[in-house]
């Protein structure tokens, strides 16, 4: 059973990792999670992120948010990848199979996964 | 939509971005019935905005001129023969109890009942991307309950550590799970 005992052991552990951390996340997993993101499947492929990035260690680097309608309804999920001092990347029509993708290629390896972007987008 | 509990996680990003210090999710269940409320104690709207918020056309974003959240929601309700109700109190500054209550009623066997879905991943996204934010949530069916209390695990974690850490969220989540085996 998960107990508040258990909750308070992690407590404990995190606490000296979270001071380390704050502010040092270099890039930034943004998912567009108001109605049109999430009818269209936003909440596994935030979940995917969440889940992926810390199973590929990147936690530390990078961050995953959510925000409202980035206003292009119809390429949902649609995900965007800030970095300091690089030009905003936009992923569309997001999977959790392209997530894995992302995570290996764009957030491990800094190469963006250009199929996969707005730019390259075919309907 | 494809699951209920897409919705309510739907729903309730509109509590949080109206300000709730706290919001209710209250799922209950009967033989016949599913009925979905969310509580918050956000801003509020008042009377004429009030009306206009189950019109697909009306929206306060300002990305493109339709709304359909709320639109949804009701279209779900109410094609299984169930009801839509929002009831709103503004925030004059003056009293203490304002915010916005939604409920919505589902028939479980109509044909066009939508299926509740993951409700433990709607919760733990609404944690993850708002930690600063208390939820409550219960979803009761007869005798069995699933509860979770932010403001509780907020005591425990105290200050330092966020609700959204990885850990807490793995935590939240199967202590949800494991509530939901007995349900």
């Amino acid at each position: 059973m998960k107990t508040l005992e258990e909750l308070k052991a992690i407590k404990d552990k995190m606490k000296d990792k979270v001071v380390l951390r704050e502010g040092t996340s270099q890039k930034r997993v943004v998912v567009g999670m108001a109605t049109c993101g999430i009818a269209a499947g936003a909440r596994p492929v935030l979940n995917a992120f969440v889940e992926g990035v810390q199973a590929a260690g990147l936690a530390q680097d990078v961050s995953v948010t959510q925000t409202g309608c980035i206003g292009i309804c119809q390429f949902e999920p649609v995900v965007e990848v800030f970095e300091a001092g690089k030009e905003k990347v936009t992923y569309v029509k997001m999977t959790e199979e392209k997530v894995k993708r992302v995570i290996d290629e764009h957030l491990k390896n800094g190469k963006v996964v250009a199929e996969y972007t707005i730019a390259e987008y075919k309907a | 939509m494809t699951e209920i509990s897409l919705n309510i996680l739907d729903i309730t990003e509109n509590s949080v971005k109206a300000g709730a210090t706290l919001t209710q999710i209250e799922i209950t269940e009967t033989q016949e019935t599913l009925t979905v409320k969310i509580i918050d104690n956000g801003c509020g709207m008042d009377g004429e905005t009030l009306n206009r918020v189950t019109d697909p056309f009306y929206t306060t974003r300002t990305t493109r001129s339709v709304g359909l959240g709320i639109p949804l929601f009701k279209l779900a309700a109410e094609q299984t023969g169930g009801s839509f109700t929002i009831e709103s109190a503004v925030d004059d500054g003056k009293t203490e109890s304002h915010g916005t209550t939604v409920t919505a009623v589902f028939y479980k066997n109509h044909i066009d009942c939508t299926p509740l879905g993951d409700v433990t991943a709607t919760v733990t996204t609404l944690i993850q991307g708002h930690p600063e934010t208390d939820f409550l949530f219960t979803h009761q069916k007869g005798e069995a309950c699933v509860c979770l209390d932010t403001r509780e695990l907020r005591e425990v974690l105290g200050a330092e550590v966020s609700l959204s850490e990885y850990e807490v969220i793995k935590w939240i989540e199967e202590f949800l799970n494991e509530q939901y085996l007995s349900l």
